[in-house]
């Protein structure tokens, strides 16, 4: 099947070496060619995380069900688990930043792209995946979209239309100084915000991804195709290599953690009250 | 060094995409797989996390309460045995004295009953000694008046008449010999 065998790595390529490309991002496209549904490697990958998060949230929320249902009010480990993967951004992320009650109200929302960045982060470092479903642009900047219009829908929904005349024109500060500081305000939260946050998450993907392929296949090279003493060289590469996929482990749950804890103080610039 | 990479790249293949451009089939994936998770988180995972949080957190308080009743009820049972027993303590030690002056009560009823007893029994014996005594003594007086007459007149042979006469002569003849035994 065409879809099997996309999922294989680097399958029969000829010997030499070769240096990580641009193209990785735009592996085969296998179904729907044309259409806005075309399925390729990274789009599956996407899905199969999908799955694999909602299965595992899926027992997750079964096991929280139990707990109500028999009064256990002493978890096991696997809910110990989802309880604090869960509460790491009830607590440390929505309470921390917008207080109890708005950060309930954004909780779903804030969850849902810490778990999404997550998942599709770490797919980078999987086996066989070895590529990020947040490698390619889409996925960081429909997530930086849906920040985007939330924390401007924040804003709106507290304070109305002056929700933007606060933003651009910050009090406090001298009248014939807005000629200065209102142009900077109007980039730096309605056009850099959005933008760096995609940037952020979808170039430390990229780069995590081209370091890792520049690594193992060096390694590949020099121990198979290179000459005597240069196969020494692999071992060097291939501890990078290793060094450099527990470096991408932190990157992807760090890039999930500041694109969430962003995304949540961009809310709470904007329902903070004026001061 | 992106950026070196990525011009590297390009010059390789002819046409190679800007990794900033979307395609279309990308955005559709991403939103698709955001809004399926969004869906999930928001109606299913957390409002069963919230509701598993909120069971806990009242069964707990019920356990506090439970056990802070606990806790009273035994407080208030020890109160009330120690009360108990401070209130028989004192009973007891009232009745204890009680007993006791009682006791030397009746202990000194019995002496003064015995001291009168024995104080009775010795006037009696000293009555009917006394009497006896008296009674001897009548009758000794009697008899040695007659035994000393009988021998006087034996001895004088002659009897006399006169009782008066008889009697005085007996009577300090008996004189003389109380007068002697003195």
């Amino acid at each position: 099947m065409k879809l099997f065998s996309a999922l294989t790595l680097f399958a029969a390529e000829e010997g030499g070496f070769h240096p990580p490309s641009i193209m990785e991002f735009y592996p085969e496209i296998v179904a729907f060619e044309g259409t806005i549904f075309a399925i390729n490697r990274i789009m599956m990958i996407r899905l199969i995380v999908l799955a694999a998060l909602l299965v595992l949230f899926y027992f997750w929320t079964r096991s929280f069900k139990r707990a109500v249902r028999t009064g256990n009010v002493v978890p096991g480990r696997f809910q110990l688990l989802g309880e604090m993967a869960l509460n790491f951004v009830r607590k440390n992320i929505a309470h921390d930043q917008l207080g109890e009650k708005d950060g309930d109200r954004f909780l779903p929302l804030l969850t849902t792209i810490f778990f999404m960045v997550l998942g599709m982060n770490i797919t980078g470092i999987i086996p066989f995946a070895n590529i990020a479903g947040s490698s390619v642009v889409g996925l960081p900047l429909v997530l930086a979209a849906v920040a985007y219009v939330t924390f401007i829908y924040a804003g709106i929904r507290k304070h109305g239309v002056k929700f933007f005349s606060n933003a651009l024109f910050p009090a406090g500060v001298p009248k014939p100084f807005y000629a200065l500081v209102t142009p900077i305000e109007l980039l730096s939260t309605f056009i850099l915000r959005p933008v760096t946050l995609a940037l952020r998450l979808l170039m430390n993907m990229i780069a995590g991804h081209l370091l890792l392929v520049l690594c193992f296949s060096a390694t590949q090279f020099f121990f198979f195709e290179a000459d005597g003493l240069f196969k020494l060289f692999g071992a060097g590469t291939l501890i990078f290599g290793f060094a450099f996929t527990i470096f991408e482990i932190l990157v992807a749950v760090l890039q999930a953690y500041v694109f969430t804890l962003l995304t949540t103080v961009y809310i709470q610039l904007a329902l903070a009250d004026e001061h | 060094m992106i950026s070196r990479i990525l011009a590297a790249a390009a010059e390789e293949g002819a046409a190679a995409p800007n990794p900033l451009i979307p395609a279309w089939y990308d955005i559709t994936w991403s939103s698709v797989v955001f809004v399926v998770l969004l869906t999930f988180f928001w109606f299913k995972v957390l409002p069963g996390f919230k509701k598993m949080l909120d069971e806990r957190a009242k069964a707990i308080e019920g356990r506090l309460a439970e056990a802070e009743a606990a806790q009273r009820s035994a407080e208030e049972r020890t109160a009330f045995i120690e009360a108990e027993q401070a209130k028989l303590r004192s009973e007891s030690s009232s009745i204890r004295e009680e007993a006791r002056s009682e006791g030397a009560a009746i202990l000194a009823e019995m002496k003064a009953q015995a001291a009168a007893e024995a104080e009775r029994l010795q006037q009696t014996v000293k009555n009917s000694l006394e009497a006896e005594r008296e009674v001897a003594q009548r009758v000794l007086r009697a008899e040695i008046g007659e035994l000393a007459i009988e021998l006087a007149s034996r001895i004088v042979g002659q009897k006399l008449q006169e009782d008066a006469v008889a009697n005085k002569v007996v009577d300090d003849f008996i004189s003389e010999l109380e007068g002697k035994r003195a």
